[in-house]
């Protein structure tokens, strides 16, 4: 999100769900999207039913390629090497489009300098794509009239995730194709309200709304309507939390609905960690993995049991409704929140969810008009800020926030952890459909435990019979920084020399393996690639 | 010194190799000669050379195998040759000029034919059909070169609408306003298909032609391309027609090979080719919207019209679909020119019909007529009249969508129109004579089983509607009718046929609706009287010893395999009802009729 | 735009509409059991025949496309004795158990049988009889049930792009079935149930936990990722028995497995029900306010330590607006450090 941010001066999806139907070419890359965002997935196929061209960019051979007009299947980490030649040849054709390139951006004759040696035949050599599909792809979208990029993980659990963001960022720019009805830049979002999560301000730099939290006139603003003092000091991101445990200066978590035990990169590292503090509240409706290593566990309501809203990938705020009592004296989050801050003498009782929802608009205008009544039916998109206004369909209508969109000239480095004699495969860590993230709430339903019962890791049958490995084998997996025991599923959906392991299984949990190193803006860990090894059992 | 082979004379021996003739051993007989005659060529030196030639269909495939022996001007041929025949033909026939009498065809193969008028079959049986150059030879693919050099196509279009054709295929649509419209039809890219999805009981005049003179239903085809703006074409062929397919790749082979297909086509800018579907044995895939579906690799399963495939048809595109014989008889329109096949027939039925007939008949096979002809012409006088010269009941015409037309009603010329008038339709031409020991409840039940299991199950009324017409009709003939069962029948019959989405549906109810329109009371002694009156409906019969003429011989005790017979030697059997199974074995073994059933 | 006329109204709609799109539009009912308004058209059931001017037999208003001047009749009784012959004919083949059907209520076939008043049916005979077997663990799949609709298969084909079912067989032994008549083996989105009009397809998880009567309906947002699709649950006690969703939400009506089928985990038996505080290495259950006084005290210990910027906080992507926003307000204002994130990069 931040490389969008940096780029546009806003970071979310451009367009709207029902847009996509209308795109005349999708350009998926690094995302599965029939799996993890499978309504999308949807829309996406009512897309190609109605005449829009494909092009899935993706070292698997996932479910997306049944439909593709073309694959391009790059190595791990390869990103940036393949949409910088894949613009190279949309310049080399004159595709690009310099009117919208004059009006709205800055920083284009530097860039265009960048992209000078990612000849075709330099993106086969790095990436693995032919150079035939290099152009083809550039050729797509370069004539596209209305082309959607849709990303995920793929692009940004890198350690170069921001570089590939603004590759992707580029190739819009430079094309014009943005700030139009189904034609934009979409980051699909990957849980139900980590759009709204980033929006409410639960980062360590930003207060509800984007808002610097080490800009004054904005401190002030807050402390003015919450009544307190607050601090100018940017916080700690999630995996510099960990490293803050290690190092001794952060004593105590208050972890409200997360597993980092299982969803964090490198496992073992992790619980080291966790078992440092000196108080660790944990707030869940389960016992999961990290609640074991806690001192205090409170039970949490589920989203079945509250009011609120929830803010979806396109920004879309949406209610959510009380359907049952929670179990037990389980309570909702907010009322724990709200207890808490009592004890410490803050008084944080609000008369409803709404009135909750109220501030926030007065703080951050982008929702100022919209209101629960607004959105009893359907929800609507931010910004929004009168109740008259009808929601942004798509961003960046006629400019962006920053004034003009910033070309960045992006080159390709390799990922931090590359694969060597003794690790000789790289890993990608991902979601599956019937999972869904750590397995807490999906792997309660029987039905889906018996399509999805177990942890595997994916592997090309070449590779596979180069280590005589046969599907349904066990195998040991094993990386740097430690080993799982998995079976394996041989079959040509990897690319040779790559396996991918669903990270919802606590059985055998692939972030035992992964490389907690990170992107330096986004601080996004290398999920997707890290160095490992196979032996079968 | 020898005579050189050049200077010798010509014989011909022409063997059918339709699929009735290879049934036979066609292709035996062929080797039989050949092995005949170079085995007398180890002794003596003939006078002559010995020349094969296989043909198509050439009707009278009661006969078959046909060989025509053909020297110099005089023809002679035989009927029902086997191999071992071979070898006396040619030593008592090509090598003593002597033929073999008792092989030779009779009179009735020649009043087979006296009534008959072949036009499409005239060729089919004469020329060789894997040969390019024999149709050539006859006049083939003068038509397409003759409109490309100096018709349009809207000329083309007006010529086939002057010549009156209406399709073959049954319901008899125009053939020229078909093709007009989709030459009006919007879209650039447009398709002709030829339906050789041939699927009635008993038809096989779409596979008689194809095996017999493929290329003219690839001239049809390429003169249609022409007339709506056509580039491709699909020919969708039944994969049970193996003899056909094969000769159909073979042509399309040939014709590729000889520039008769493909770009450019005899120095014009037209291009044409074409491909082969094989259908995969689904009756209702001769149904043009489901036989699209199957082209397009989908289940075959009709789909509403409107828009109709002139409009809207295979991959979308503007698509006319014709039949084998119609198109057949294109080449033969364009050559001869409109007002030549307009002069035959009447006023709105133009041209010949093929028809395949079967059944009670004494003469079957493959016949071709003037659209016109009476029905009694072709029953007696081409057909031979019943055979064992038992009664006349009806004549069923169209197969599962047609009916049933009675005695009195042979005067009726076939034309479209006239057929129609009856309760029946002209259909593709399956002919099937039923005698007076069809019952017509059974009849009627035969064509619903054949519907029902064909029906694709797409709409409610065709798909349960014709299970339970079926289910009222059985239990009509094994005697548990009741009362009403014929007014039920009528009114869930007149429902079918509204309601169907398509053809098949939609005409599945006409072999109940005209037989009871004819035999109604046949019906009604199955139901009131529980009794067969063609004694063809086994649960109802009973049978019984007549004791005043039995000589209780105990041969109807031996046969019975229930154990149902019971008597002392020489003296009157009796039968137990009880234990009765209605197989008739008793009746047909008794030397003295004293089995009685009724 | 076209003008038509319906049953003597004259409508105006635009060109493209069919017959019977265009009759809704104008709140005029044509019966239908195969149509599915976000489906193409099937025109197998043959209920929404309609007379049109000029066309010899009548023809399905759902495939017909609407046509300038078109006069178009929706009722007679010729057309009312079609549909009903129609229904007769599809309730001569149907178990016809509405007593103990999860769909009672709830089923199309079950409300025209109704308003048609079929109770006596002028046609029986044969049944078809199909095992109930399949091992899926999602789907109930009844076939003795199934009109063949089509709807099922138009939806796995059409919208879910899988084409995991199709027609097989002929005739009355029509049947839908997966290839080779296996096991349904497919995304299990549920989709198919969704769509499907009759009994014969409902969620395993369903069964026998109660029918529409009692159900309360509870319209929300779906929990799992960041699609956002509108969830209605089905509410009876203090149980979610069922989920579906409205057609005429973003979603449209589709869900996935997830969304479908895994809402279990709200009544759990292995829920969190009190607070729990470590005592001795092992965490033992407190109450409320023993817990809360618990962290505040510890909480405000290691702050006055070591200062506020100490302490951390996880917020929840999984949590409301409202949640995180307090969240963060509780770190921020309260706590007074900017230590807070979530998960927003895995």
């Amino acid at each position: 999100m931040a490389g969008l941010a940096t780029v546009f001066g806003s970071g979310a999806m451009t367009n709207s769900m029902p847009e996509i139907e209308n795109n005349d070419l999708l350009f998926v890359i690094g995302s599965n999207t029939t799996e993890t965002h499978p309504i999308i997935g949807l829309k996406m196929k009512k897309a190609f039913r109605k005449g829009a061209k494909l092009i899935v960019a993706d070292p698997r051979k996932i479910d997306l390629v049944r439909f593709a007009d073309l694959w391009l299947r790059q190595r791990p980490g390869t990103d940036v090497a393949l949409l910088n030649s894949i613009m190279h040849v949309i310049l080399r054709e004159g595709l690009e489009d310099t009117e919208f390139i004059n009006t709205w951006t800055d920083d284009f004759e530097s860039f265009r300098g960048s992209l000078a040696e990612f000849t075709p035949e330099t993106g086969e050599r790095i990436t693995g794509v032919p150079k035939e599909k290099i152009i083809q792809a550039a050729l797509l979208y370069g004539n596209a009239e209305r082309p959607g990029i849709y990303y995920t993980m793929g692009i940004t659990q890198h350690t170069h995730g921001t570089e590939n963001v603004y590759a992707i960022a580029n190739l819009a720019l430079m094309t014009g194709n943005l700030g139009k009805e189904s034609t934009g830049v979409n980051p699909l979002r990957g849980q139900n309200n980590v759009q709204g999560a980033t929006d409410m301000g639960c980062t360590p730099n930003m207060y509800p709304g984007y808002q610097r939290v080490d800009v004054p006139a904005v401190k002030e603003k807050f402390e003015r309507e919450w009544n307190v003092r607050l601090s100018e000091k940017v916080g700690l991101t999630a995996t510099e939390m960990l490293q803050a445990i290690t190092n001794g200066s952060l004593k105590a978590m208050y972890i409200m609905g997360e597993n980092p035990v299982l969803s964090d990169p490198d496992m073992g590292h992790t619980i080291k960690a966790l078992k440092e503090l000196d108080l660790l509240v944990v707030q869940d409706i389960f016992m999961t993995e990290t609640a074991e290593l806690a001192d205090v566990v409170l039970p949490a309501a589920s989203f079945a049991e509250k009011d609120g809203t929830f803010t979806n990938t396109e920004r879309r705020v949406q209610r959510v409704r009380r359907a049952v009592n929670s179990p037990g004296e389980a309570k909702r989050d907010s009322a724990i929140i709200a207890e808490l801050s009592r004890l410490f003498g803050y008084d944080m009782t609000y008369h409803s969810d709404e009135a909750v929802f109220r501030e926030i608009g007065r703080l951050w205008p982008a929702t100022a008009g919209i209101s629960y009544r607004r959105i009893r039916k359907i929800g609507v998109q931010w910004p929004c800020p009168t109740p008259d206004h009808p929601g942004t369909q798509y961003l960046f209508k006629g400019g962006f926030p920053r004034g003009k969109g910033r070309f960045t000239a992006v080159s390709y480095r390799p990922s931090a952890e590359v694969p060597d004699n003794e690790y000789p495969y790289i890993l990608s860590t991902g979601r599956q459909l019937f999972q869904y993230h750590t397995g807490t709430m999906t792997r309660k339903t029987s039905a889906i435990e018996t399509v999805a019962p177990g942890p595997y890791v994916e592997m090309n049958d070449e590779d596979a019979q180069g280590l005589a490995v046969e599907d349904g084998q066990k195998v040991r997996v094993s990386s740097r920084r430690g080993s799982i025991e998995v079976s394996a599923h041989v079959s040509e959906k990897t690319l040779r020399g790559m396996v991918f392991i669903p990270f919802h299984f606590k059985e055998a949990a692939a972030n035992v393996l992964t490389n907690p190193a990170t992107d330096p803006v986004c601080s996004i860990p290398e999920f997707k690639v890290c160095a490992v090894k196979i032996e079968s059992l | 010194m020898a005579q050189s082979d050049e200077t010798k004379k010509k014989v011909v021996v022409r063997v059918c190799i339709g699929t009735g003739g290879l049934a036979a051993g066609g292709k035996e007989v062929i080797e039989a000669f050949k092995k005949a005659i170079s085995d007398f060529c180890v002794d003596i030196e003939l006078d002559f050379t010995c020349h094969y030639q296989k043909v198509g269909c050439r009707g009278f495939c009661a006969r078959d195998v046909l060989v025509d022996v053909v020297d110099g001007d005089t023809s002679v041929t035989y009927q029902g040759i086997k191999p071992d025949i071979a070898k006396r033909i040619v030593q008592e026939h090509l090598i003593n000029g002597q033929p073999v009498k008792e092989w030779l065809i009779d009179d009735s193969y020649y009043s087979f034919h006296s009534k008959q008028m072949k036009v499409l079959l005239k060729d089919c049986g004469t020329i060789d059909p894997e040969d390019i150059q024999a149709y050539s030879k006859v006049g083939g693919y003068t038509g397409i070169r003759k409109i490309l050099s100096t018709m349009t196509p809207e000329d083309v279009i007006a010529e086939i609408k002057a010549s009156g054709i209406r399709g073959r295929g049954g319901a008899g649509f125009p053939t020229g306003v078909k093709w007009e419209a989709c030459r009006k039809a919007q879209g650039d890219v447009k398709y002709i298909v030829c339906n050789a999805d041939e699927g009635d009981p008993g038809a096989f005049m779409d596979r008689s032609i194809i095996e017999g003179n493929p290329h003219s239903v690839i001239e049809g085809m390429m003169i249609a391309a022409y007339a709506i703006g056509a580039g491709l074409g699909y020919v969708y062929i039944r994969a049970e027609y193996p003899a056909a397919v094969e000769r159909l790749k073979l042509a399309i082979a040939q014709a590729h090979e000889t520039g008769h297909l493909g770009k450019g086509l005899f120095g014009s800018d037209f291009s044409f080719d074409l491909r082969i579907k094989l259908g995969a044995g689904a009756f209702v895939c001769g149904e043009e919207t489901a036989l699209i579906a199957s082209i397009e690799g989908e289940r075959g399963m009709p789909r509403a019209k409107p828009p109709f495939p002139v409009h809207r048809g295979l991959w979308g595109r503007p698509t006319v679909i014709n039949n084998v014989e119609t198109l057949s008889n294109i080449p033969y329109i364009i050559r001869n020119g409109a007002s030549w096949y307009s002069s035959i027939g009447t006023d709105k039925s133009k041209g010949t019909k093929v028809f395949a007939l079967t059944g009670k008949i004494r003469n079957t096979g493959l016949i071709e007529v003037p659209m016109g002809i009476r029905l009694g012409e072709i029953i007696y006088d081409i057909g031979g009249g019943i055979i064992g010269d038992k009664k006349f009941k009806a004549v069923q015409l169209g197969g599962p969508s047609g009916g049933c037309i009675p005695d009195h009603l042979l005067d009726t010329p076939v034309t479209y129109e006239d057929i129609v008038r009856t309760g029946a339709i002209v259909g593709s031409g399956g002919m099937v004579v039923l005698d007076e020991t069809d019952c017509m409840v059974n009849i009627a039940k035969f064509f619903l089983e054949f519907t029902q299991a064909e029906s694709c199950g797409k709409c409610v009324p065709c798909r349960i509607g014709t299970k339970r017409l079926l289910e009222i009709l059985d239990r009509i003939t094994r005697g548990l009718g009741k009362e009403g069962d014929i007014e039920l029948l009528e009114a869930l019959c007149s429902d079918i046929k509204v309601a169907s989405l398509c053809g098949l549906g939609q005409t599945a109810p006409n072999p109940v609706l005209s037989t009871l329109k004819y035999f109604r009371h046949e019906y009604e002694a199955h139901i009131k009287d529980k009794k067969c009156p063609a004694k063809a409906c086994k649960d109802l019969l009973i049978y019984s010893i007549l004791e005043d003429i039995c000589k209780g011989c105990g041969v109807c005790k031996r046969a019975c395999p229930a154990g149902a017979i019971s008597g002392d030697k020489k003296k009157p059997h009796k039968i137990n009802a009880d234990l009765c199974i209605r197989c008739g074995a008793c009746f047909d073994v008794c030397k003295f009729n004293s089995v009685n059933r009724e | 735009m076209i003008k038509l006329m319906i049953d003597g109204k004259t409508l105006s709609v635009p060109d493209g509409t069919t017959v019977l799109d265009a009759a809704r539009r104008f709140h005029i009912n044509i019966p239908t059991l195969c149509h599915h308004p976000k489906l193409t058209p099937f025109g197998g059931c043959r209920l929404c025949l309609v007379e049109i001017k000029g066309i010899p037999r009548p023809v399905t208003s759902c495939t017909t496309p609407a046509a300038e001047g078109m006069e178009v009749t929706t009722t007679s009784p010729n057309l009312e004795s079609l549909r009903k012959t129609v229904l007769e004919l599809i309730l001569s083949d149907h178990p016809n158990d509405c007593m103990i059907c999860e769909r009672a209520g709830d089923c199309t076939l079950q409300e025209l049988a109704y308003f048609y008043g079929i109770r006596k049916n002028r046609f029986s005979g044969e049944r078809r009889t199909y095992s109930k077997r399949d091992g899926n663990p999602f789907i109930e799949r009844d076939m003795e049930k199934c009109i063949l609709c089509g709807r099922c298969v138009k939806v796995c084909d059409e919208v879910e792009g899988v084409a995991a079912i199709d027609f097989a067989y002929r005739g009355f032994k029509s049947k839908i079935c997966p290839p080779y008549e296996k096991d349904l083996n497919c995304e299990f989105c549920g989709q198919c149930v969704a769509v499907c009009p009759t009994g014969a397809l409902t969620g395993k998880a369903w069964k026998q936990r109660g029918r529409q009567k009692d159900v309360r309906e509870v319209d929300t947002t779906c929990a799992y990722c960041g699609c956002g699709c509108s969830l209605t649950l089905h509410v009876q006690g203090n149980e979610v028995i069922r989920v579906t969703s409205r057609e005429d939400t973003l979603n449209e009506g589709w869900l996935c497995v997830k969304g479908r089928f895994g809402y279990n985990f709200i009544n759990s038996p292995e829920r969190l029900k009190k607070p729990l505080i470590r005592k001795d290495g092992k965490l033992e259950e407190a109450s409320w306010e023993t817990a809360l006084d618990y962290v505040a005290g510890r909480l405000k210990d290691v702050r006055d330590k070591y200062g506020p910027n100490a302490i951390a906080g996880l917020s929840s992507a999984r949590c409301t607006n409202e949640e995180n926003y307090l969240f963060q307000k509780f770190i921020r204002g309260v706590i007074g450090t900017n230590n807070v994130d979530h998960c927003a990069r895995y």
